[in-house]
């Protein structure tokens, strides 16, 4: 009995000291997973500590902060003021991202056709059926266009690239905002479903006179035709980088309480329009102030050292006075 | 219950001691060696270790009960939200707008997916599998049978995500390229078929994943009416060939109602697979949640909504969700004790 008590208290022992020097935990949002992994990667090679992340999704990682299981959550859906009140937590955007719709039909190339939000609505929303539709014929005088069926691909699972999109097309489309609406599953009115970013893109490349939207690293991966967008100062923007960093920076932060701004139709001449960003959720009074202040320092040297790592995964780092603000709430909302 | 855990104590306490009898026969000079033989110490370590043997496979046996109930009551329990929100209703609701305010949830739709799936991949393969089934055991010259049994059985093997892949790449193209043209083509002016078979083709769509799943269950239908037909006597074949009968009459009029109620059994073990196939079905379905009556339209089944849907679910949604994975493991349930009850009516039969 006493050579099992002895085995008992040394795992007890090996499990506490590990639970001691246990890496950052967090669970969340999957749209960020691949920037967030490869800033661990690095921060653990400079530092030695090492950072936990489950991409379990959105909703989960806002369920496993309220539970207070991880030290942060992640989640591509802000946090309305009121429920970040109730449940003692702050919330701040960590990186940005933008969502390019993509075609396949015969004889389009990347960035050559033209699309505006309303069109954009009603075609997902099955008003539009024709690719020569007039609405289409209007943005694209020069453009050759089938009179073919368009095929709508869209997500199946849950997700923060939906949510955002839907909330696009709500601000575009009034008729989409009542009949269809914004979240990571809406009730879709046509179309295939295809789970995941890379779903969508292997359905893109494989249906002929189809139409989806995915993040643009997936669409630059996949070699997909993306479109150009009419933004909302009614100007023509194409995918760049340049027009994603526009609407950052056309987004007013400073008067957001919660950081509670959805990047999607921001002001400005350059701005794409379907732009995303993604957001970190803590407690303002974390149980293990130890391991809140080990995820403070990560998040710190991730916006101080990982813009550029950012950039290569074509995510959009947040800009320096964005950046500034968020340890302004750190330092004064957080307690640890 | 009573006479079970009598019965064990008796027959572990007989055979104790006839191993102990064996054992002192065969080793009567060692024992003499070492001095007298204590048999009451012998026959009490036999009687542990025999004990022990009884208990763990109780307790393995009893742990299945657990966990089937277990996984019973928290299907329930998740569901509840979603039972008393909607109630009966939510069987023939077909709108599932899980982002409305406040959500609009309802099974028909990936109920409908389930089964018209089901049956169209049923409607292929009973044919099929009961042809090779038949080929296997009645005309197939011996050294072809191993190759095609081996066939068959590797095809039982295979993922079903690599069943996915293959349809989404390879026949999905083909299916909308090809075959549903030609059959739009076709049929298209036809009254009621032509509603079955309307446009626009699309490679993700009911059909698509019946095909998929017909394929998919193949396997089981093949080898248990394989079995099955084994158990025919040959004296009835053989009085059946010695009338002058066709080997096409000795199948029809011998063979098949000899064996009618083991290949039914069969069938409703593939038919409960077809109904639960989860990642394949993903893949080609295409994932909405519309009624259509073209076969070529896209839908979804109950199990591919959960896979797809559950990660980034809560609330009324998720337990909808549940409820949804409630109502397929009552029907596969179903689906599963009629396969049962059929087999065991066969082995009745052959047994008297």
């Amino acid at each position: 009995m006493n050579f099992v008590k002895a085995i008992v208290a040394a795992g007890l022992v090996a499990a506490s000291t590990t639970a001691f020097a246990a890496d950052i935990t967090g669970a969340g949002a999957t749209f960020p997973y691949p920037i967030y992994s490869k800033w661990a990667d690095a921060y653990k090679k400079e530092t030695g500590n090492g950072l936990n992340y489950q991409s379990i999704g959105s909703g989960g990682g806002i369920k496993q902060i309220e539970a207070k299981t991880v030290t942060f959550g992640a989640s591509d859906m802000p946090l309305k003021v009121e429920q970040l009140e109730k449940d003692g937590l702050v919330q701040w955007p960590m990186v940005m991202g933008a969502i390019v719709p993509v075609v396949n039909i015969e004889g389009v190339k990347p960035g050559e056709m033209v699309l505006d939000g309303q069109t954009l609505a009603d075609i997902f929303q099955g008003k539009i059926t024709k690719w020569d539709d007039a609405a289409i014929k209007k943005l694209n005088p020069s453009v050759k266009l089938p009179s073919t069926a368009i095929t709508v691909v869209r997500r199946s699972d849950g997700s923060g690239t939906t949510f955002n999109f839907t909330n696009y097309l709500s601000k575009a489309s009034a008729d989409w905002k009542g009949k269809v609406g914004e979240g990571t599953v809406v009730e879709w009115p046509v179309g295939v479903g295809a789970k995941g970013n890379e779903g969508v893109s292997g359905n893109i490349s494989q249906t002929k006179d189809s139409i989806g939207y995915v993040e643009y690293a997936y669409a630059k991966q996949n070699k997909l035709t993306y479109t150009a967008m009419v933004n909302g100062a009614g100007k023509t923007v194409q995918p760049t980088v340049e027009a994603f960093q526009a609407a950052a920076s056309n987004a007013d932060w400073t008067h957001a309480p919660g950081y509670y701004v959805i990047l999607t139709n921001q002001p400005g001449d350059k701005s794409w329009p379907i732009t995303a960003s993604t957001f970190i959720l803590m407690h303002k009074e974390p149980t293990d102030k130890a391991a809140a202040a080990e995820a403070l320092k990560f998040f710190k040297w991730a916006f101080a050292n990982g813009g550029k790592m950012a950039e290569e995964l074509d995510y959009i780092p947040m800009p320096d006075a964005v950046v500034k603000l968020i340890e302004k709430t750190w330092s004064s909302d957080i307690k640890s | 219950m009573e006479a079970r855990q009598v019965c064990p104590a008796c027959r572990w306490s007989k055979r104790g001691i006839g191993v102990a009898d064996m054992a002192v026969q065969s080793d009567v000079g060692a024992a003499e060696a070492v001095g007298p033989f204590d048999r009451a110490r012998a026959l009490s370590s036999f009687k542990l270790g025999d004990l022990t043997f009884y208990w763990i496979t109780r307790i393995s046996a009893i742990s299945v009960l657990l966990i089937l109930g277990g996984i019973i009551v928290s299907l329930i329990v998740g569901a509840w939200p979603a039972i008393r929100e909607y109630g009966l209703p939510f069987l023939w609701t077909q709108r599932w707008a899980p982002s409305a305010d406040p959500p609009v949830l309802g099974a028909l739709a990936p109920m409908y997916g389930t089964l018209v799936t089901s049956f169209i991949a049923m409607l292929i393969a009973i044919p099929v599998g009961l042809g090779i089934a038949i080929f296997l055991t009645e005309l197939c010259p011996q050294w072809l049978r191993r190759p095609i049994g081996i066939a068959i059985e590797l095809l039982a093997g295979i993922p079903s995500i690599i069943y996915g892949m293959w349809g989404f790449f390879v026949l999905g193209p083909f299916l909308a390229y090809t075959f549903q043209p030609f059959m739009i083509e076709t049929f298209g002016n036809v009254p009621v078929l032509g509603a079955i078979f309307a446009g626009p083709p699309s490679y993700l769509s009911l059909f698509n994943a019946a095909l998929i799943l017909a394929i998919m269950v193949l396997p089981f239908i093949t080898a248990i009416s394989v079995d099955v037909f084994k158990t025919v006597p040959p004296v009835l074949k053989e009085a059946a060939y010695g009338v002058g009968c066709t080997t096409w009459e000795v199948v029809r009029s011998v063979v098949i109602p000899y064996t009618r109620v083991g290949v039914i059994g069969g069938v409703m073990l593939a038919l409960g697979r077809a109904l639960g196939e989860t990642m394949a079905v993903t893949f080609i379905i295409g994932n909405s949640f519309r009624i259509s009556s073209s076969i070529f339209a896209p839908g979804t089944t109950i199990s591919a909504a959960i896979a797809s849907e559950f990660a980034e679910s809560d609330g009324l949604h998720q337990s909808s969700l549940i409820l949804l994975g409630l109502l397929l493991f009552v029907l596969t349930f179903f689906v599963l004790a009629a396969a049962r009850l059929m087999l065991l009516r066969l082995e009745q039969k052959a047994g008297k």
